[in-house]
């Protein structure tokens, strides 16, 4: 857990750094998402480092796009690309942008921006094993307020129509979207009885302990004998890892001059030491 | 109760059963399989409307039954495409290329991946169901999107003849057929390549560009012209992106006058194409574009609708006499 709690940390850090050089990001989106990304890339997927289109690779498909800016790091941590990359994040030219664009960057396994369309893209890439031979899973990360778009609730009583066991669904159940608490914008529970209403297995879990989180991911993907999707609902926290941050949701989206950056990055690197 | 007395007396299946017009997606599907293409095709809740039902019996695990969803059809698409298999996905144009337009923009257009989306019904073919059914618009919202190439065959065999084409291009791409009863204009020889418009008649007085239903009925009035004396020449321009910018040009140095003809609503579709292929060549030809003149369609059934908005043969010759002697 170390490494992760590392790979965590990184994930953090890396996205201070570059939306300091976008002067414009998401940070709160990727701070609930970050112990998530770290148990996904650096334990659960399958996945080799320095090859983004191994064929039998572990898809990941994201229906926050706007936290891309957390997966980049990794990527290129993986050898995805170069690390050279992430210093012109968002400059004229660069494949990096605020949304992931799986023409332009590899790693990417399908590109976003646009909520809700993720879980029928990654129910399309589950499908695609019983004509290819593949054996992989999906996993499809999406907001809490996604829970509103109408196409996430027609991928899922499809993928569960389908049998689509080898697509695991998680949202980020951080609370938070950009008009206020997602439960008094449009209230999305009960969430659990939802999705099982719908016909999916699932699993509920703090998205911050990453001991947990990353056992459970690990369960549910080696699950041979579950014979439909599963969803798994992380509980986390809006901005976790800089206070202020998960005070305030406006942090959806802002920019830290340097000299807060400095104190956020301070704050970020003294957690769980 | 028994089963209906009379013959004529009739069931949405059996009438369906009953278009041979229908066959021709299926076919064009199944021979790509027959070829060792890994494709799918899937529909939503349409397989009997657009004669997926064929493929389906044929290969029935390779077929995917999506329920009313199109957007998550559209969207669930590209993921296969993304992950090797060739999805070819199946509605009325009406709910393709509108309800799901988004969707095809991100998730098969901006990722570049080779969906090939079927609007099926397109224009006003669906007569009396009304607007809700009729696409008069698709042309316009799919040309405008980046990489999505966009075919309207005039019949079943140039369908065909499209779909054993889309072999050999990798993008995505829009299929926008009719209802499997359009007349027939081809051969089933014919063949098809992404860009190359179909010459049939050279005239010196006048060019019909014609793409879908529309070709069959532009060379019924270029015919009836030309028996007079008149000299009107007909493009089918099936492949509206990318469209022939040479055969529109070679058309406008020999004509003195152009004419488009579509299924669709006048601005955004075929003629507005030919128009900026024309206007960013300053090719000094005189355009007129026949289409639905951007209102929403009556209710009737499609060939009085053909009848009333001049999309057919009579109706496409008064407009072009007009024109000419206007």
């Amino acid at each position: 857990m170390t490494l992760l709690r590392g790979r965590a940390r990184f994930i953090r850090l890396e996205t201070v750094r570059l939306i300091e050089i976008a002067k414009t990001g998401h940070y709160s989106s990727v701070f609930s998402a970050a112990e998530l990304f770290a148990a996904l890339y650096y334990d659960v997927m399958r996945l080799k480092p320095g090859e983004p289109r191994w064929p039998s690779r572990d898809r990941f498909t994201i229906g926050k796009g706007h936290a891309a800016v957390g997966l980049f790091p990794i990527y290129a941590d993986l050898g995805f690309f170069p690390k050279t990359w992430l210093n012109d994040y968002t400059r004229l030219g660069s494949p990096l942008g605020d949304h992931p664009d799986m023409r332009k960057v590899p790693g990417v396994d399908f590109s976003s921006g646009s909520i809700g369309h993720a879980l029928s893209n990654g129910l399309g890439m589950a499908l695609a094993q019983r004509w290819t031979g593949e054996s992989y899973r999906v996993f499809c990360m999406m907001g809490d307020g996604e829970m509103q778009e109408g196409q996430v609730w027609e991928a899922a009583i499809s993928a569960a129509q389908h049998k689509a066991r080898s697509l695991i669904a998680i949202v980020d159940r951080n609370g938070y979207q950009l008009d206020g608490k997602v439960d008094d914008v449009m209230n999305i529970e009960p969430l659990a009885d939802k999705w099982r209403a719908f016909g999916w297995e699932v699993h509920e879990v703090d998205g911050h302990d990453l001991a947990a989180t990353t056992e459970l991911l690990r369960r549910v993907r080696a699950d041979d004998e579950r014979q439909k999707p599963c969803c798994v609902i992380a509980r986390t926290v809006k901005g976790k890892g800089v206070s202020y941050m998960e005070e305030e949701p406006g942090w959806h989206l802002g920019y830290l001059h340097p000299s807060d950056a400095q104190a956020a990055i301070a704050e970020i690197t003294a957690e769980g030491k | 109760m028994g089963k209906p007395l009379s013959s004529d007396s009739w069931q949405y299946r059996g009438l369906n059963a009953a278009n041979p017009g229908l066959d021709h997606l299926s076919n064009g599907i199944i021979d790509l399989v027959k070829a060792g293409r890994n494709v799918v095709a899937g529909s939503a809740d349409l397989q009997y409307s657009n004669g997926l039902n064929r493929f389906a019996a044929a290969y029935p695990n390779r077929y995917i039954s999506f329920g009313i969803s199109e957007q998550n059809m559209v969207s669930a698409a590209a993921g296969l495409a993304s992950c090797g298999v060739i999805p070819f996905v199946a509605t009325f144009a009406s709910f393709m290329a509108l309800l799901a337009c988004e969707q095809i923009r991100m998730d098969v257009a901006y990722c570049a991946l080779p969906v090939r989306l079927i609007g099926h019904h397109t224009g006003i073919s669906l007569g009396f169901y009304g607007t809700s059914h009729h696409a008069t618009e698709d042309i316009a919202t799919m040309r405008s999107i980046a990489d999505l190439a966009i075919v309207s065959p005039a019949d079943g065999a140039q369908l065909e003849a499209a779909i054993r084409a889309s072999t050999d291009y990798d993008r995505p791409i829009y299929f926008r057929i009719g209802r499997g009863r359009d007349p027939v204009v081809y051969p089933s020889t014919v063949t098809f390549a992404f860009g190359k418009a179909h010459e049939h008649l050279i005239g010196e007085e006048l060019t019909i560009i014609a793409c879908g239903m529309a070709v069959h009925g532009a060379l019924e009035a270029a015919k009836a012209m030309n028996a007079t004396g008149r000299s009107v020449g007909v493009i089918d321009m099936a492949s509206i992106k990318p469209i022939d910018r040479d055969a529109i040009l070679a058309a406008a140095g020999r004509t003195r006058k152009m004419m488009t003809v579509e299924e669709h609503n006048v601005l955004g579709g075929l003629g507005a194409a030919v128009a900026e292929v024309l206007t960013d060549e300053g090719a000094g030809v005189k355009l007129r574009r026949h289409g639905i003149y951007d209102e929403f369609s009556l209710i009737a059934p499609p060939t009085h609708l053909y009848a009333h908005y001049k999309l057919d043969g009579p109706g496409i010759r008064e407009v072009a006499e007009a024109f000419l002697d206007g």
